[in-house]
C-alpha cells in the first residue's frame, strides 16, 4: 500500500482561555490518499475546522498548542520551519475557507489576488500570471473571466465569489485541497455546482480533497472516506460505503437519521439528537457523547475503546449484539 | 458625480454659514456688554465708538448687522483691523499662511512616517516588549500638553543644552521665510516640527495598531496566509491596506484643522508668525475684524478637509464606489 | 429506548447549562482587577487626588500662604535664614530671582515670581484642575447623552436639526471655540435671567469645556441609539405600546451607559489638557485662583532660570493624563465582549 498523502496521528489542539487551558481537539487520526475525497463531518464546535487549520499551521501560535504527528508526503508538518511551511501553503496544500463573503481582501481585484498567489510561488511575469488567472476563472465556470478578473469581491455574487476562491486555491495545482464548509453559505443550486466543480478538480488534476461539512447529504454525494467528529474526537471513521451501510456509532446514527428520506412513508417528525454538544473545556469524563446517547449504559462513564476493523473504526462501548439491537432499523438499507 | 460634488458644496456652504452665525452671536450678541466698544478696541474715543455703532448698524436689528458684516468681509473686502488701524484684514491672514503651512506640512510628514512605522511595528510584534514599549512611548506622547512640551524643548535647545553639539545649531525663536533662507527656514522649524509631531505620532500609531490588529482577525488574512504569502506581505498589503481608511480620514481632518490655525499653541510658544498666532493675538486684543477673518478661514479649512476626505473614501476603498 | 440500555439515574439527561453566565459588568470588573496596568494607574490617580485634596494640610506644614505675595519673606534652609527672592543678575532681570527648589518641607520646589511656594500652589492648583475636569466631564456626558438619545431616538426632523447643530459646533475648531467663548465671557459678566456669572468664576471654564466636547460624545451615542432603536427588543417594546419614557429608561439608557463610561477617562484627560491650555493663555482660570495651567504660565518668565516652576505642573499633568489614558484603555478592553487572552 502506498504511503498516504496526508497522515494525521493523534492530533491534539489546546488553547488558553480566561478560565485556563482547554483541550479542543483530542487524539484525532485519519489519512488522506492521493486523489481521495475525505469528508470530515460534525456539528459546529466539534473541532473539525480547528483540526485542519492546525494541520496547516494557521492557528494562533500565541495561545494554541498543537500536539501529535502530521506528515505530508512523508514530511513532518508540525515542526516545519515557517519558511518551508509557507512554501507548502498555497502550492502543495490549499485552503478554502467557509465564507466567500469575507474570504477575499476587499480592496484588491479578483485578478490581482489570484496573480499574487501565483507569483508568490512561481517565478512568472505579471502578464503571464494574469493570463493564467483569467484561464483559471474560466476553468471554474465563470462567464466573462477577463472582466471578472478586474472586479472587486463585493461586486460578485456568493456563488461566483466561491468559484473565484476555488480558482485561487488551485492556481498552483496543489496535491491536497482543504475545503472548510465550501457550500454552507450558498444556495442549494449553487451548492450543487460547487460540488461538481470540486469533483472535477479531482478528476482533472488528481487533487485530494478534505471536505469539512456538517451536511450528511454532501458527504453521501462526495466522499470516498468519512471521518465523524464529536466534541473534538473522532468517533467514527471509514470508507463512505461502510459508514453509510453499517454505521457503528450512535452519533452517526443520529446524523444519518436527520437526513429527510426521499422514499418510503413521510415521517411525522424528523428525528433529531436531543441536547446540545458540550462546550469546549466542559467535555464530560468518559464518552463525550454519552449524555445524549440513546444507547448509553453505566459503563459509558469510562473512556470508550476503539472498536471495529482497521479500515472502519468507532469509539464506542457497544458490543456488536448491543449495537444491532440499539440501532434504528430504518438506517440500515435492507 | 457632479450631483455629489454639488451636494457637498451646498453642505459646506451651510456649515460655513452656521459658523459665521455662531461667531457673530458670540462676539456681538452675548448679553452684558457693548459690541461697538469691543470693536473699537481699548482707548477709543467716544466719537469712534459712535461711528462704529453707525457703520456696523448696531442700532439695526441683528440679522441686518450680520448681513453688513458679511458684506464687508467677503464682498467689499475692505474690512480693516481696529488695532493696527488701517491694515486690511484679509491680506494679513494671507501673509501669515506660509508660516503655518511650513510648520504643519513639515510636522505632517514626520507624523505620518512616524505613526506608520511605530503603528505597524507594534502591530506586527503584538504583545512583545517592543510593542508594549512603543505603545507606552506613544501614550506619553499623547499625555504631554503640546505647549508644555514646546516650553521644555525651548528650555533644552535654547538654554540648557544650547552650547552643546546637540542644539548649538538651533536659532532663536521665530520664523524664517523659505524664500529668504532655506537652510535657516529648516533650522528654525526642526524643533517645532518635532514638538507638534510627537503628539500626533502617538495618536496615529495607536489608532493604526488597533485597526491593523482588528484586521488581523478577519477571514481574508487567514486566506492570505493560506496562500503562502510572507508575513510582511500579509501585514502591509492586506492588513495595513484595509486599515487605511480611518487613518486617512483622521489625517485629513487633523491636517485641515492645523492648517486652519489649530496649531496656535505651538506657534505662540515658538514665536512663529502663522495664522494660529495671528488668531490668538487678535483674540487677546479683541480685534474683531481679524478674529472674524481668521475664524472663517479656519472653519473653511476644516470643512474643506471634511469634503476632501469624503471624496478620498471612494479612491481608497472600492466598496465605497457605488 | 431499548431494553438493552436502561436510563441510568447517574447520567444527566442532557449536558448541564453553562453556569458561568456572569453579566458583562461582573466580567469587566474581574478583568480590571486582574490587569496590573489598571491597578497601577488607578493607584497613581488616587494618590494625585489625595495629595491635592490635602493641599491645606501641606500648606500648613510648609508654613506659607500660597496665595499671598511673599516677596520680602525669608525661610529656613538647612538651618540658615535665606530670603525668598535672591539677588542675582539673571532671571527676572530685576536684580532678584526666586529661590530654587530646596527639596525640604518649605518651598520644596522653589518660589515663583511672587515669592509664593510652588509646591503648595501645585497642590491647590491641582484641586482646581481636577475639579474643573470632573465637572466639565459630568456636564458633557449629561448633555451629550441627552442630545444623542433624543436625536437617535426621535429621528426625522429633530435628528436632522440636532445633527446639523452638532456638525457646525464640531466644525468650529475646538480650541478656537473655547478661546472665543472664554475671551468674550471673561471680559463681561454673563447674565442669563436671574443668574449672573462673574468673570472670575470657575463655572466659566467648566461650562465651556463641558459644552465644546459634546459633539465628540453625542455622535457615538446617537449612532448607538440608532442601532438600538432597530434592535428587536426595542421594536418589541414599541409594538407592545410601552410609553416612550419607559422605553428610554429601560431599554435605551442601560445600553448607552457602557458607551458613556468608556468616555469618562478620555474626557477627563481632554478636559485637563484643555483647561491647562486655556489657563496657559490666561483665559482659563483667573488669578487669584491657580491651576496647573496658570502655574505653567507663571513659570514662563522663569523658564531658563528656575525651570522647576514650569516643569512641575507639566509633569503633574502628564502623570495624571497618562494614568487616565491607561485606565481608559484597560476599561475599553475590559468591556469588550471579544476580549482575547495573550
Amino acid at each position: 500500500m502506498t504511503a498516504p498523502l496526508l497522515d494525521v496521528r493523534n492530533l491534539s489542539v489546546r488553547f488558553a482561555t480566561e478560565g485556563g487551558p482547554v483541550t479542543a481537539v483530542q487524539d484525532v487520526s485519519f489519512t488522506v490518499a492521493a486523489g481521495e475525497i475525505v469528508s470530515v463531518v460534525g456539528e459546529s464546535g466539534s473541532g473539525k475546522s480547528l483540526s485542519l487549520l492546525s494541520v496547516l499551521g494557521l492557528h494562533d501560535p500565541r495561545n494554541t498548542t498543537v500536539g501529535g504527528a502530521v506528515t505530508f508526503r512523508g514530511q513532518s508538518l508540525l515542526d516545519l520551519p515557517a519558511r518551508q511551511m509557507r512554501a507548502l501553503r498555497g502550492r502543495d496544500i490549499a485552503f478554502i475557507s467557509q465564507d466567500p463573503m469575507t474570504a477575499l481582501t476587499p480592496v484588491y481585484s479578483i485578478g490581482d489576488q489570484i496573480t499574487e498567489q501565483i507569483r508568490a510561488h512561481e517565478a512568472v511575469s505579471a502578464k503571464a500570471a494574469r493570463a493564467r488567472a483569467v484561464q483559471l476563472l474560466a476553468d471554474v465556470g465563470i462567464f466573462a473571466p477577463a472582466d471578472t478578473a478586474k472586479r472587486y469581491p463585493h461586486q460578485l455574487s456568493g456563488g461566483m465569489r466561491q468559484r473565484a476562491v476555488i480558482a485561487m486555491a488551485v492556481s498552483c495545482n496543489p496535491a491536497l485541497l482543504i475545503a472548510d464548509e465550501p457550500t454552507t453559505a450558498l444556495d442549494t443550486t449553487v451548492q450543487a455546482q460547487v460540488l461538481d466543480l470540486l469533483r472535477k478538480l479531482r478528476t482533472d488534476f488528481g487533487s485530494a480533497i478534505v471536505l469539512i461539512t456538517h451536511d450528511m447529504g454532501v458527504v453521501a454525494e462526495m466522499a470516498d472516506k468519512v471521518v465523524v467528529m464529536y466534541a473534538g474526537r473522532v468517533v467514527e471513521s471509514g470508507p463512505a460505503a461502510a459508514v453509510f451501510n453499517d454505521p457503528l456509532h450512535p452519533y452517526t446514527w443520529g446524523l444519518l437519521g436527520s437526513i429527510p428520506p426521499l422514499t418510503g412513508a413521510r415521517p411525522r417528525r424528523l428525528p433529531s439528537i436531543p441536547g446540545a454538544p458540550p462546550m469546549v473545556g466542559r467535555v464530560p469524563a468518559g464518552c463525550a457523547f454519552a449524555p445524549r446517547c440513546p444507547a448509553r449504559m453505566p459503563i459509558c462513564s469510562t473512556e470508550p475503546p476503539r472498536i471495529g476493523t482497521a479500515d472502519h473504526l468507532a469509539l464506542c462501548h457497544l458490543s456488536a449484539e448491543q449495537r444491532i439491537t440499539a440501532r434504528p432499523p430504518a438506517l440500515v438499507p435492507a | 458625480m457632479i450631483a455629489t460634488i454639488l451636494q457637498r458644496l451646498i453642505q459646506m456652504a451651510f456649515v460655513m454659514f452656521g459658523i459665521s452665525v455662531l461667531v457673530f452671536l458670540i462676539f456681538f450678541a452675548t448679553p452684558g456688554s457693548d459690541p461697538a466698544a469691543r470693536i473699537a478696541g481699548r482707548n477709543a474715543a467716544p466719537e469712534t465708538v459712535a461711528q462704529i455703532r453707525h457703520d456696523f448698524g448696531f442700532d439695526r436689528p441683528l440679522p441686518v448687522q450680520y448681513a453688513l458684516l458679511m458684506k464687508r468681509l467677503f464682498i467689499t473686502r475692505d474690512l480693516t483691523s481696529f488695532v493696527n488701524r488701517g491694515q486690511k484684514v484679509i491680506p494679513q491672514v494671507l501673509d501669515a499662511m506660509p508660516a503655518t503651512l511650513s510648520l504643519v506640512i513639515g510636522a505632517a510628514v514626520l507624523w505620518v512616517i512616524g505613526g506608520i512605522a511605530v503603528g505597524l511595528t507594534a502591530a506586527a510584534m503584538r504583545d512583545s516588549w517592543v510593542d508594549r514599549g512603543l505603545m507606552i512611548v506613544a501614550l506619553i506622547g499623547i499625555s504631554m500638553p503640546v505647549f508644555w512640551l514646546g516650553e521644555v524643548m525651548n528650555l533644552l535647545s535654547q538654554s540648557r543644552f544650547h552650547d552643546t553639539w546637540l542644539f548649538s545649531w538651533v536659532p532663536g525663536l521665530g520664523y524664517v521665510p523659505l524664500t529668504e533662507d532655506p537652510v535657516g527656514w529648516a533650522k528654525a522649524l526642526v524643533i517645532p516640527w518635532l514638538t507638534l509631531a510627537v503628539l500626533y505620532i502617538g495618536i496615529y500609531a495607536r489608532v493604526l495598531r488597533a485597526n491593523v490588529i482588528e484586521a488581523y482577525s478577519e477571514d481574508f488574512i487567514r486566506t492570505a496566509r493560506a496562500k503562502g504569502l510572507s508575513e510582511g506581505r500579509v501585514l502591509i498589503r492586506h492588513a495595513f491596506r484595509t486599515s487605511l481608511l480611518p487613518f486617512v480620514t483622521m489625517f485629513g481632518l487633523d491636517f485641515g484643522a492645523l492648517v486652519g490655525g489649530a496649531a496656535l499653541l505651538t506657534e505662540v510658544v515658538f514665536g512663529i508668525n502663522g495664522v494660529g498666532r495671528l488668531t490668538y493675538q487678535s483674540l487677546q486684543n479683541l480685534d474683531l475684524p481679524v478674529i472674524l477673518a481668521t475664524v472663517m478661514y479656519a472653519s473653511f479649512f476644516v470643512v474643506a478637509a471634511n469634503a476632501v476626505v469624503d471624496l478620498l473614501y471612494a479612491a481608497i476603498d472600492p466598496r465605497m464606489r457605488a | 429506548m431499548t431494553d438493552a440500555a436502561p436510563a441510568s439515574s447517574e447520567m444527566p439527561a442532557a449536558v448541564p447549562e453553562n453556569k458561568d453566565g456572569r453579566g458583562p459588568w461582573a466580567t469587566a470588573l474581574r478583568r480590571l482587577r486582574r490587569s496590573r496596568a489598571a491597578i497601577v494607574s488607578a493607584l497613581i490617580l488616587a494618590l494625585i487626588v489625595l495629595a491635592c485634596a490635602l493641599a491645606p494640610l501641606y500648606a500648613g506644614l510648609a508654613g506659607s500662604d500660597p496665595f499671598r505675595s511673599n516677596l520680602g519673606g525669608k525661610i529656613m534652609v538647612e538651618g540658615k535664614r535665606v530670603p525668598v527672592m535672591q539677588p542675582s543678575t539673571t532671571g527676572l532681570g530685576l536684580g532678584v530671582t526666586p529661590i530654587g527648589p530646596t527639596w525640604g518641607t518649605a518651598y520644596m520646589l522653589g518660589a515663583d515670581t511672587q515669592g509664593r511656594d510652588v509646591a503648595a500652589r501645585l497642590l491647590y492648583g491641582g484641586r482646581n484642575s481636577l475639579f474643573i475636569a470632573a465637572s466639565a466631564t459630568a456636564i458633557c456626558l449629561v448633555l451629550a447623552a441627552f442630545v444623542g438619545i433624543v436625536a437617535g431616538f426621535a429621528g426625522g426632523v429633530v435628528d436632522m436639526v440636532l445633527s446639523r447643530i452638532l456638525d457646525v459646533l464640531w466644525a468650529f475648531p475646538v480650541y478656537l471655540l473655547a478661546i472665543s467663548l472664554s475671551i468674550v465671557l471673561l471680559n463681561s459678566s454673563f447674565t442669563l435671567g436671574p443668574v449672573t456669572i462673574t468673570s472670575g468664576s470657575l463655572i466659566l471654564p467648566i461650562g465651556i469645556i463641558g459644552v465644546i466636547y459634546v459633539p465628540y460624545v453625542a455622535r457615538p451615542v446617537r449612532s448607538k441609539v440608532l442601532t438600538l432603536r432597530q434592535s428587536e427588543f426595542v421594536l418589541a417594546s414599541i409594538g407592545l405600546g410601552m410609553p416612550v419614557s419607559r422605553i428610554l429608561t429601560r431599554d435605551i439608557l442601560p445600553n448607552v451607559i457602557p458607551t458613556l463610561i468608556v468616555f469618562v477617562p478620555i474626557l477627563l484627560a481632554l478636559s485637563i489638557v484643555t483647561e491647562s491650555a486655556l489657563s496657559f493663555l490666561s483665559i482659563g482660570v483667573q488669578p487669584p485662583d491657580a491651576s496647573w495651567g496658570t502655574i505653567i504660565q507663571d513659570g514662563q518668565s522663569l523658564l531658563y532660570s528656575r525651570p522647576t516652576v514650569a516643569l512641575a505642573p507639566g509633569i503633574a499633568i502628564v502623570l495624571t493624563v497618562l494614568a487616565l489614558n491607561v485606565l481608559g484603555d484597560c476599561l475599553r478592553d475590559a468591556l469588550d465582549p471579544r476580549f482575547k487572552l495573550g
